[in-house]
């Protein structure tokens, strides 16, 4: 085996990096592949309780680096899939634990044992960023249908330009389909438009998001959940998969589907 | 506008200024040329230029543009009618 490293990064917080790499590493070890999901974002870790892994962490991430435990030691097994693993961040530290060089490390050294490790990068550009795309072999970012998320979308497909880690790829995050439908909310397409990347999937807003990160169970494992199988349709892209873009528009709420039907075509 | 669209509220199009005021941010952030430095450069161009002939301040324009990958810092600047005239006249 030899892991492929993605790393998941943003720019703009809150945008939803965290939950991208929960539900894409779910779905990832749901289909077979063994895969690690290791929290870059050292003094706010999050990634456990969206996993809902929080009440196992013995050993973190900075407690590997200065080697108080072997990194097997600090990994965590998932409870529902046999072939997920996490692997926190530290709570009490800060990004300058860690460096650049030490991430190419700790890959390298997992790298024999997966087939994705997917790290989940900490917002902002400085040091915790540079950290979680030091080792990557792919980079997909995460935005939103705002403004103010595109626009730092932009700065950093440039940095990792930069750093030779491109061409990203982009993960629409929060789209409100109707909201695009009557031309409230930049829709996929504008944003590509403006950023010229290749997209690797759009995520619909979805409340089964909030009720996943109430529970620590991923949407990618509920097969109802909407965004769930948007986040299953990336890992499947991930893997070379092609998989067509589901429209989101086709599956809009109760509106939608009435002035569908009084005014075929769609068009105002 | 249709009923249901009347009922939502929604002729607005936020969608479209969003996306203007999009493009407008990312030409300046890529070419690092926030709009008050823009401003600097016109106020320097007019006051060189106008050493040498004519302008009307008001009517200089120095923006950024993208044509396909190329961006373009382009200063437009007409030259006083006054000028002109006068020109003619003699």
């Amino acid at each position: 085996m030899t892991a492929k490293i993605a790393t998941i990064t943003s720019g703009k917080g809150g945008v939803g990096k965290t939950t991208a790499t929960a539900n894409i590493g779910v779905a990832l070890a749901a289909s077979g592949r063994r895969t690690v999901c290791i929290d870059a974002d050292i003094g706010l870790r999050n990634l456990d309780v969206i996993m809902g892994l929080e009440n196992r962490i013995v050993y973190d991430l900075v407690d590997v680096v200065e080697g108080r435990c072997k990194i097997r030691q600090a990994m965590i097994k998932d409870k529902r899939l046999p072939d997920l693993y996490l692997l926190p961040a530290a709570q009490t530290r800060d990004k300058t634990a860690v460096s650049p060089q030490d991430m190419i490390r700790l890959a390298d050294e997992l790298r024999g044992d997966f087939d994705w490790i997917l790290i989940d990068s900490p917002a902002g550009i400085e040091r915790g960023f540079r950290n979680a795309i030091a080792p990557a072999d792919t980079v997909l970012i995460v935005t939103n249908p705002e403004v103010s998320a595109v626009r730092d979308a932009d700065r950093i497909i440039g940095l990792v330009e930069a750093e030779e880690k491109g061409p990203a790829r982009l993960i629409v995050n929060r789209v409100k389909p109707e909201m695009v439908r009557r031309g409230d909310m930049l829709g996929t397409d504008d944003i590509l438009d403006v950023l010229a990347i290749e997209l690797i999937g759009m995520v619909p807003e979805d409340d089964s998001i909030v009720l996943a990160s109430n529970q620590g169970v991923p949407a990618a494992l509920d097969p109802r959940s909407r965004a769930g199988k948007a986040f299953r349709d990336i890992a499947r892209r991930l893997n070379g998969e092609v998989v067509p873009f589901e429209s989101l528009a086709t599956r809009d709420g109760f509106f939608g589907r009435i002035s569908r039907l009084v005014k075929p075509g769609g068009g105002s | 506008m249709n009923l249901f669209e009347r009922l939502r509220g929604s002729d607005s199009h936020t969608a479209r200024t969003a996306k203007e005021r999009l493009r407008l941010v990312l030409i300046h952030d890529r070419a690092d040329l926030p709009p008050a430095k823009l401003e600097a450069i016109k106020d320097e161009l007019v006051a060189l230029l106008s050493r040498y002939i004519e302008i009307d301040p008001s009517l200089v324009n120095v923006s950024l543009t993208k044509e396909r990958n190329q961006q373009r810092l382009v200063a437009d600047i007409p030259l006083s009618p006054e000028r002109a005239r006068r020109r003619e006249a003699r």
